[in-house]
Parts: structure tokens; C-alpha cells; sequence
């Protein structure tokens, strides 16, 4: 595997700092070589940049990657739009050597240059290629008895074309991930559903956004379950934050925790909620807290 | 006659007009091969709740008609559940964006997406740091900003001429005549 550096993108250093720090023990006790990207800025948000302005994202996007390139690593992320947005952008510009050639125009005037020579990884897909469900199991310390319902989220395997995942429809990778930890991956229906946050949807329209979000809600309630898990901030936002707002808005109580996967990792591998940032979340569950703690004592 | 006849057909467009179908095509995104079947919108999870329909923005586009107005471009989560399943295979998500392009650079953004813009333009990120995360960062042992632009201002400055490169800035601002 080619060494990392970690883009952190804008929502988990600046509103799920949690994740960030998951995210290094977990990079930590799995012995993978992943450095800072000092000076990323936003990927930029696939949602709306993306549609307003081609060469605005491909500059911004591409930026991001040469600093990659200039430390000779390729990019890690962990969130699914900045997944999207890097690594669309990557192949494009890998792929078209006018586009590369109009966006390396913008980067000059910053001293830069894109090369074309780092790829853009996302952690789950890092995991499952270079691991091994298998492997990640052998690692885990706290086997976590726990039911989950799993959310994989729209641009970690779609556009399919680009992604090379497998399925759309009912893809297993990330829930075998899931399972490595001990966890239970539920099925339910709607699973592959959206969050109902992307496309400059829950900026812009946070009503329509959010009854996206309470049918997911609603769905995995009825499968009984302990937690909800995710591999992108902004789903993490809208499936945590969004509980808060539905209560608000519509009057409907859910109190499901949010976990992002470097969480649910985190636990397996024996840090505590108050290392992974659990306790920082919106929703704040007791029950689930304890239940935790009594996992973890035994 | 003839000249009557061309100014009544949808897609002959005045000069000030932008082409879509044509902006369309030229980007290999063909709509014409739309059968109206309908599976885009069966399969649209914002047209559960929105007036997002579709079907209904790809058939204005094979018709060329005035759609950079609709507030429906405005509502697709970008969930590629239309694109994976369409049975001709279009590309519906590229198009829905692309035809956003069009309306951004005709001045028709919406409120809270130009202040997501303004916001990049100033910060660097869509959603900048806050105090309350500062906190969080710290209790967790996390320096209070991250590795990127927020920590270092010339980072930021190069991002501001990059924005600037591309006409970002001036996008923003631009507001329909
Ligand atoms: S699914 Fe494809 S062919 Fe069917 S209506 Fe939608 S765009 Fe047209
Ligand atoms: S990508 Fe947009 S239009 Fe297509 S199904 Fe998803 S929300 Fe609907």
C-alpha cells in the first residue's frame, strides 16, 4: 500500500472533531503511514460546486491532490463527498488532457502543478482492499455485541461507473466491515436510501432535506436497533444533528446514537466514547453510553 | 411563413439564450435517447417530498424549453439512484448539474447557496470553524485548528487566487439582469 496523507475535508475537523480523532487511532494501531495534508482546504463540496462551476471544482479539487502528490503520498478521506469530489476530479483530469491542461494554467499562478500521480482512497474501501474483514477481525480487542444499521451513503459507491465497487443496490463490503468489529449489520429496508443532505439539498432546502432523513429515521427504528453507522460527515450531520431538527420540526423523537465507522473501529480496538468524541455527538443516549461501558468491561 | 414558422420552434434560441440540449450534447450527455419511462423519478427519494419530477426535467431538456427558473434543479440530493437505473443509460445526474451550471452563470443561484460560496471565497471551507468545535477539538486533545487552510493563512491566500484564477468570485456576485 502507498503511504497516505489524511484529507479531513471542512464538517469533521469543524463540527465532528471526533471522527478526526478516531480516525488517527485508528490509522495508529492499524500501523498504516498516513500524514497530515497541511494546507487542504475544502474538497469542494461535490454538491454545489461541482454544479456551479466546472473549473472552479477541478482547480480547488486538484489543488488539493498536488499537495498529496508533492508529499508523494496518495489521499486518504473519510467522508464520502470528498471522496466523490477528489477522486472524479482525479480521473478526469487523468483522463483528459485539456482539462489538465487548463486547470494546470489556474495552479501555475500558485506555483503548483498536477501530475496525475496520486490516487484518491477512501478509508472503507482502504480497509476492505488492504485488510480484509478477516484481518481487521484478528485486531479487535472489544468484540461489540451491538445491532447496527448500517448507512453506506450515496457517493461512497455511486456513481457505479466510477466507483468499481460492485452492487449499488445491495453492496456487502462495508457490512462485512461491520461485522468484523462483532457488530450485528441489520437489515432494513430502504437501506441504500439517501440521507436526503446532498446536492446543496439540506443547505438550501432543510425542510424537504430533513423528511428525507426522518424516512430513513422511521425505517431503522422499526429494525430495533443500537446505533446507526456511516463513513461521511455530512450523512453523520444530517443522520445525528438531523434527529435534533426532526424533533424540533416534526415533532418526532428518535434518539438513535450516530457512529461514523473510525468510531465503531475505535471501540473495538478498546478506546473509550470520550477518546472517539461519541459523547460530543448531538444526540446524547445514556442507555447506549453504558451499554458501552459494559461491553468494554467485559 | 418561414420565418414565422422559426421563431414559433422551441429550438432555434435567440443569440441571449443559452442552448441547453446543446450544451448537453456537446458534453455527450444525450437525453434524446429518453423514453419516458419513468423509472428516474420511481426512483427518486427528494420526489417523495419535492416537486422534483425527473422525468420531467430531462423531457424539457430533449424539448429545450425554459428550465433554468425550475426550483426542482435545486432539489436532487445527487443520490445517482435515477443515473444507475435508467435502462438508456443517460447520464441524468451529469445533466441535472450541468443544466445548474447554466443557470449559475445566467445569475440564478440560490440565497443559501451563495452564502456557501461566499463562504469558500473567505474561508477556504464550506463550513468553517466555530468556537463550540474549538472546545471540542481541545477536550479532546486535538489542536484547536486543523491541519488545513484555517492553520495556515498562506494556504488560504493561495486558495483565494485560485478562486479568483477561475472567476469564482465574480460568479457569485452575479445576479440575473
Ligand atoms: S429513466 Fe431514463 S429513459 Fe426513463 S424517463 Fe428517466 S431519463 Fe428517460
Ligand atoms: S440523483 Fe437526484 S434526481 Fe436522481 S434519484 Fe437522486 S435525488 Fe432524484
Amino acid at each position: 500500500m502507498k503511504k497516505l496523507s489524511l484529507f479531513l475535508g471542512c464538517i469533521i475537523p469543524n463540527r465532528y472533531p471526533g471522527i478526526e480523532k478516531a480516525t488517527y487511532l485508528c490509522l495508529e494501531k492499524l500501523g498504516i503511514d498516513c500524514s497530515d495534508l497541511p494546507g487542504a482546504s475544502c474538497c469542494p463540496a461535490p454538491g454545489v460546486f461541482r454544479s456551479f462551476d466546472k473549473s472552479t471544482w477541478l482547480a480547488l479539487a486538484s489543488r488539493n491532490i498536488v499537495l498529496s502528490e508533492e508529499l508523494e503520498r496518495d489521499v486518504l478521506t473519510i467522508c464520502n463527498g470528498c471522496y466523490g469530489s477528489l477522486i472524479d476530479a482525479n480521473n478526469e483530469l487523468k483522463e483528459n488532457a485539456a482539462l489538465k491542461k487548463s486547470t494546470n494554467t489556474h495552479l501555475e499562478k500558485i506555483g503548483k502543478k498536477y501530475n496525475g500521480s496520486a490516487d484518491v482512497r477512501h478509508i472503507v474501501e482502504l480497509l476492505y482492499d488492504e485488510f480484509g474483514p478477516e484481518k481487521i477481525k484478528e485486531m479487535v480487542t472489544t468484540p461489540l455485541n451491538l445491532r447496527v444499521a448500517l448507512h453506506y451513503g450515496c457517493h461512497l459507491v455511486k456513481p457505479s461507473k466510477e466507483r468499481q465497487l460492485g452492487s449499488v443496490e445491495r453492496p456487502m463490503f462495508f457490512d462485512e466491515l461491520v461485522e468484523s468489529t462483532g457488530a450485528e449489520s441489520v437489515d432494513y429496508p430502504d437501506k441504500m436510501a439517501c440521507c436526503g443532505a446532498g446536492g446543496g439539498v439540506r443547505s438550501a432546502l432543510l425542510e424537504k432535506s430533513l423528511e428525507m432523513a426522518n424516512h430513513k429515521f422511521s425505517r431503522i427504528q422499526d429494525a430495533g436497533v443500537d446505533c446507526i453507522v456511516n463513513a461521511c460527515p455530512f450523512c453523520h450531520l444530517q443522520l445525528d444533528g438531523g434527529q435534533a431538527e426532526v424533533k424540533e420540526k416534526f415533532g418526532l423523537e428518535y434518539n438513535i446514537p450516530v457512529l461514523h465507522y473510525t468510531q465503531l473501529l475505535g471501540l473495538a480496538f478498546g478506546f473509550s466514547p470520550e477518546e472517539l468524541g461519541i459523547d460530543l455527538n448531538v444526540i446524547k443516549n445514556d442507555e447506549f453510553l453504558a451499554k458501552l461501558k459494559e461491553l468494554a468491561e467485559n | 411563413m418561414h420565418i414565422k414558422n422559426k421563431i414559433n420552434n422551441p429550438l432555434v434560441k435567440t443569440m441571449s439564450e443559452p442552448d441547453v440540449l446543446k450544451t448537453l450534447q456537446d458534453a455527450s450527455l444525450d437525453v434524446l435517447t429518453c423514453m419516458q419511462c419513468g423509472t428516474c423519478s420511481g426512483s427518486c427519494p427528494s420526489g417523495r417530498y419535492t416537486s422534483l419530477n425527473t422525468r420531467r426535467i430531462i423531457r424539457k431538456a430533449r424539448k429545450n424549453s425554459d428550465m433554468l427558473h425550475d426550483d426542482d434543479l435545486w432539489m436532487c440530493a445527487t443520490c445517482y439512484n435515477c443515473q444507475e437505473r435508467c435502462p438508456r443509460g443517460i447520464k441524468i445526474v451529469d445533466a441535472i448539474l450541468m443544466i445548474r451550471t447554466i443557470a449559475v452563470h445566467e445569475g440564478i443561484m440560490l440565497p443559501a447557496h451563495r452564502k456557501i460560496s461566499e463562504l469558500v471565497l473567505k474561508h477556504g471551507h464550506a463550513v468553517p470553524i466555530n468556537d463550540a468545535t474549538k472546545e471540542k477539538r481541545k477536550d479532546l486533545g486535538l489542536e484547536e485548528l486543523p491541519e488545513t487552510v484555517h492553520k495556515y493563512p498562506e494556504a488560504l491566500a493561495d486558495v483565494k487566487k485560485l478562486l479568483e484564477s477561475c472567476g469564482f468570485d465574480k460568479l457569485v456576485v452575479k445576479k440575473q439582469e
